[in-house]
């Protein structure tokens, strides 16, 4: 067995791995129970990590693209099949709702020792290999109805960039201030709901 | 005695050192990060051992497989290797290393098994069809503004929330 993988790679791998995962699990998202309760709109931790994480990487990027430190096309944006695309993400939001996890949280819940993510790991392994074994019924309609190859936002709606980054912007702070503020304590005993319903979510 | 878990970090801190992570990625690798490409080689892979030959011939594994197959070749991989790593040192670090199987509360642990083994296999159904998963295609695809990452994010919490609602009987 032969390694074609630099040790700069494998560096790379781990260092951004780390952070990845030091990052998803100080957020709460190695339980089950707190990724769920987004689904149940009872806890909006998710959401705010996510679209927070979004608009550093995008307004960094904005910044390296146009101070000349990265160029465009040295970053590799996904292409869209409308179906595929949307059928994929249906499907790991109901593997999400049924299961607790999505690919990467469910290795976050392993390594904090939570068992139902080995257990959902060992379905990921599993519907992939279904999913192997139906690729020819499925091959048509996952590249069926493409959108532009490496299209963005700002393409898509004709709008430079930074007005998109400030419409992001606006969204996540108005959930933000909806979903963040500390709910009044009601009497001792009752359910407090939303950002109180796990311990540690202070 | 058991000391109480540290506290989770405020969402808008740990979304920010995820958002730098991300970005450290971008500038590294040129990509971004990811969850099901490196399950996708070790289905792969495990096929591949188990069933030789019905894997090769396979339309879609036997594109990957070759001989000498090895999932550790590839960034993805050694990247979920780090994010074990990264995630270990995050519980232990905060106390919050707990053998523990989690789940709906209501239901007992052979449901609780049942629901996480069908809800991986949706989600490892689905991210194939994306070409990524929450992390590679909805993370790092919105990230750089891509309309396939927030395509995908909309059929995920859309999904996710309507079979929520669905679940929520489960659920103290």
């Amino acid at each position: 067995m032969s390694f074609t993988i630099g040790m700069y790679s494998v560096a790379t791998a781990l260092v951004c791995g780390a952070i990845f995962g030091f990052a998803l699990e100080r957020a709460g998202f190695a339980s089950a129970c707190k990724l769920t309760a987004q689904l149940r709109f009872r806890d909006w931790t998710v959401f705010n990590v996510m679209f927070t994480a979004i608009l550093v990487c995008a307004f960094g990027l904005f910044i390296l693209e146009m101070t000349g430190f990265i160029s465009k096309n040295e970053i590799y944006i996904p292409s869209a099949f409308i179906y595929a695309t949307l059928l994929g993400g249906a499907g790991v939001g109901a593997g999400m709702a049924v299961g607790g996890f999505c690919p990467g949280t469910s290795v976050v819940g392993i390594f904090s020792g939570h068992m139902d993510g080995v257990v959902f790991f060992l379905g990921l392994i599993l519907g992939t290999v279904v999913f192997a074994g139906v690729y020819n019924a499925v091959e048509p309609m996952l590249t069926a109805l493409p959108a532009p190859e490496a299209q963005t936002v700002p393409e898509l709606l004709g709008l430079p960039t930074i007005v998109v980054l400030l419409m992001l912007t606006a969204v996540a702070a108005g959930v933000g201030y909806f979903t963040t503020r500390t709910p009044k304590p009601k009497q001792r005993g009752t359910d407090t709901g939303g950002q109180t319903a796990e311990p540690g979510n202070a | 005695m058991q000391t109480a878990p540290k506290p989770y970090w405020n969402p808008y801190i740990a979304g920010g050192l995820l958002g730098l992570g991300l970005l450290l990625t971008f500038v590294l690798t040129g990509h971004g990060l990811g969850a099901s490409g490196a399950t996708t080689a070790i289905a792969a892979k495990t096929s591949q051992t188990v069933a030789g030959n019905a894997a090769e011939s396979n339309a879609y594994f036997g594109r990957m497989l070759s001989d000498g197959y090895n999932p550790l070749n590839f960034w993805i991989t050694w990247q979920l290797i780090g994010l074990a790593v990264g995630a270990l040192i995050g519980a232990l670090t905060a106390g919050r290393f707990r053998l523990q199987f989690g789940g709906p509360d209501k239901l007992g642990r052979a449901k609780r098994g049942g629901l996480a083994l069908l809800g991986g296999m949706l989600a490892g159904f689905g991210a194939r069809l994306s070409l990524g998963c929450t992390s590679g295609l909805g993370l790092s695809g919105s990230a750089t503004l891509g309309v396939a990452g927030f395509l995908f994010l909309i059929g995920f919490f859309a999904t996710g929330a309507g079979v929520g609602l669905f679940m929520k009987r489960y659920w103290a």
